[in-house]
Parts: C-alpha cells; structure tokens; sequence
C-alpha cells in the first residue's frame, strides 16, 4: 500500500509539473491516465521495492551531493586527458568486492561507478563488478570503497554498512 | 531587510540572463571537449569514458545555466526532470554498450598509451 | 551567447558524426549515436531557448526517453538478434531470483 501511495504521489506530481494546467478537463484526463498507469503497474506485478523505490528518497537525498562532488572530481581529470597534447593514459580493469545486499544497492553502486567519468562497470555478477578505469593509479579497489559504503548505506539502510 | 531583499532579486533579474547564458556556453564547450576525448582516444572502451563527460557534466551545466534564464516555474521543472531522465539513463546506456562489447570479447587496451605522440589514429 | 552554445554542441554532433562513419567497431557507432540523442535533447532545449519558446523541452523529455530505449533495443538486436528473447543472463538463473 505504501508503495501504491508512493507512485500515485510520484506520477500526480509528474503530470501537474508537465503540465501546468489546471482545468478541469486536463485534471480528469491526468486522473484517467494515472488510474492506467496504476492498473498496469498493478497487473504487471512491479509495485515492490525496486520499481517504487520512494522509500529510501532520504538516503538517496544525502547520498547525491557527495557523488556530485566526486563527479565534478573526475570530470577534471578526464578533461584534462582530453585536451592533453600527449595522450597519457593507461587503461586497467580492477575486478572489485562490494558489501551492498539489495540489488537496487548494487545498482546505485554501479550506476555510481559509471556515472563518474573516468570508471564504467563493465560486468556485475553477483557481489563482483568489473570495472574499466581511465587511469591506473586511480582506479585501484581502495578507491571505490568509500563510494560502496555510501551507497549500500544510502539503500540499504544504517545497519547494512558493515 | 525587505529592501535588501528586493534589491538582491532586482539584482538577480539583471544578472540571470548572462549568467546563464554563459552557463550555457560553458557546458556546449564541455560538451564539445567530450567529443574531442571521443575522436581522439585509442579504444572503444577510453572512448567511452570521454562520452560520459557529455553526459554528466555538459548536460548539467547546461540545465543549470537554462533554469536560470527559465521564465517561469513549469520550465523549471521539465529541465529538473530532463535532469533526471538523463542522470539515469545515461548511465545504463553506457553500461550495456560496454557490458555488450565485453561479452561479444572485445578486448580492450590495457598498461600505458601514448608515449609517442602519432599513434592515435582518429587525431584528424 | 546562447546561439553560441547552440553551433557549439551542433559542432560537437557533427564531430560525432564523424565517429560515427569512421568508427572501426560497432560498439563505437552505438557509443556515438547514444551521446549523438544526448547532444541533441540539450541542443533541442538550448534551440528552444534561442527562439524564445520553451516549450521545446517537452519534445527534449520525449527524446531522453526514445534515446535510451533505442540505445538498449540496438545493443539487444545485435547480441541475439531478435527483439522476442527475454533480456535475462543464461547463466544468472541459478539461485533464487537475479542471482
């Protein structure tokens, strides 16, 4: 029921913001349109934790401005790379462990990865991920700890961060 | 106090359209070094790490600096949603390409590149 | 300087095109149309800005959306070539559910 709360609230906020109408009319087609949405969410069976993750928005909330942070980081770097006259790269791949449970943890933690430049998950498989790095000395297992913890922190809840 | 607060958002009328306009021109260039980084690296896997500059800084700068000359709120909140749409997507897409490469055994470059200077090939 | 920024991201696209043509595999013409469709949702948002019509953006949310379905489609057509097989790892199945 929370879950079915929480994507009405989300899809009736998504239709006021694009339209910005407020008719009657154009409410009763956006309470048409959201009754399907809801019908069909409910008929395919995604209204649990992975398709309605509104539950962990607080986490996720404190969790986004230190991955902006980190992202700004990189972008450094790899505009650098670019714009270098010589090209002084050296690609590695780095096979990491992550402690995140859930796999919606998994996929914030990848997706961490990959949105930062300079890294992209190549394979995940189980609790292992692959992941092609820019640069060598970057892109050691160490390095992506503090990310890990904060994700499976961020999703998983207070006391899954081992 | 209300005078001050009327003078920073007479203010912030006059400043916002160059302000953001520049934002906008400074994500573009972003953009456009993306593109370099994508003509210029050796494989298929570093030039995806160039492509993802596009994607995370470029994009958001730009948004930024288009909020801000933003006439009202409703386009606010489609960029904030742009935003969004691209923040995730992005992501993904580079991760199924590059998952994709691997399993069909691309093998990408590995140690250091780039100690001469005329082995990038797509330089032109 | 918005115009500005519009031919500089329609450069970038052009530059990508370029990618595109000459990419030696098929992952890099992929790699380049997926930021190509990211290019141009911010070049049909900057292009609505320019006229003075913002009402653009409702056409760069489509395109965010369509690039990112087309990126997966492509890359799903070319690793079993057909669209009917479920997107699921053969060798994922162990375990209870995703493994």
């Amino acid at each position: 029921m929370a879950y079915f709360l929480g994507l009405l609230i989300a899809l009736a906020a998504f239709w006021l913001g694009m339209s910005g109408h407020f008719e009657p009319l154009l409410l009763g087609l956006g309470a048409a349109s959201l009754a399907v949405t809801l019908i069909l969410a409910y008929r395919l069976d995604i209204l649990d934790r992975e398709g309605v993750p509104y539950v962990r928005v607080v986490g996720f909330a404190l969790y986004f401005p230190w991955l902006m942070k980190e992202i700004v980081k990189a972008n450094w770097t790899v505009i650098r790379a670019c714009l270098r006259a010589d090209l002084d790269i050296a690609p590695t791949l780095v096979k990491l462990k992550t402690v995140c449970k859930s796999d919606l943890a998994k996929v914030t933690f990848a997706n961490s990865i990959t949105l930062t430049p300079g890294t992209v998950t190549v394979e995940i498989d189980g609790d292992k991920l692959l992941v092609h790095g820019l640069y060598e000395q970057d892109s050691q297992p160490e390095a992506f700890a503090e990310m890990d913890k904060r994700s499976a922190r961020a999703i998983d809840g207070k006391g899954a961060a081992a | 106090m209300a005078d001050l607060l009327a003078n920073l958002q007479q203010f912030f009328e006059i400043v916002r359209y160059p302000a953001g306009s520049a934002l906008c021109l400074a994500g573009a260039i972003l953009c456009v070094i993306g593109t370099i980084g994508v003509m210029r690296f050796p494989d298929f896997y570093t030039r995806m790490h160039a492509a993802s500059i596009t994607d995370t800084s470029g994009a958001s700068v730009i948004l930024i600096g288009m909020a801000l000359m933003a006439p009202d709120w409703l386009v606010v909140v489609k960029l904030v949603v742009i935003f969004w749409l691209v923040f995730l997507t992005s992501p993904t897409a580079s991760h199924a390409v590059a998952s994709a490469a691997h399993t069909a055994g691309l093998q990408p470059l590995i140690g250091r590149v780039g100690q001469k200077p005329d082995d990038d090939e797509g330089a032109a | 300087m918005t115009a500005a920024a519009l031919i500089a991201i329609l450069l970038g696209m052009i530059l990508l095109l370029i990618r595109t043509l000459i990419g030696p595999t098929l992952y890099d013409r992929v790699l380049a149309v997926n930021s190509f469709g990211t290019k141009t949702v911010l070049a049909l948002g900057l292009l609505g800005f320019v006229m003075g019509r913002p009402e653009f953006l409702d056409i760069a949310i489509l395109y965010a959306m369509i690039n990112f379905v087309s990126t997966i489609a492509i890359l799903k057509f070319f690793r079993y070539r057909s669209f009917q097989v479920p997107l699921v790892r053969r060798d994922a199945q162990r375990g209870k559910r995703n493994g």
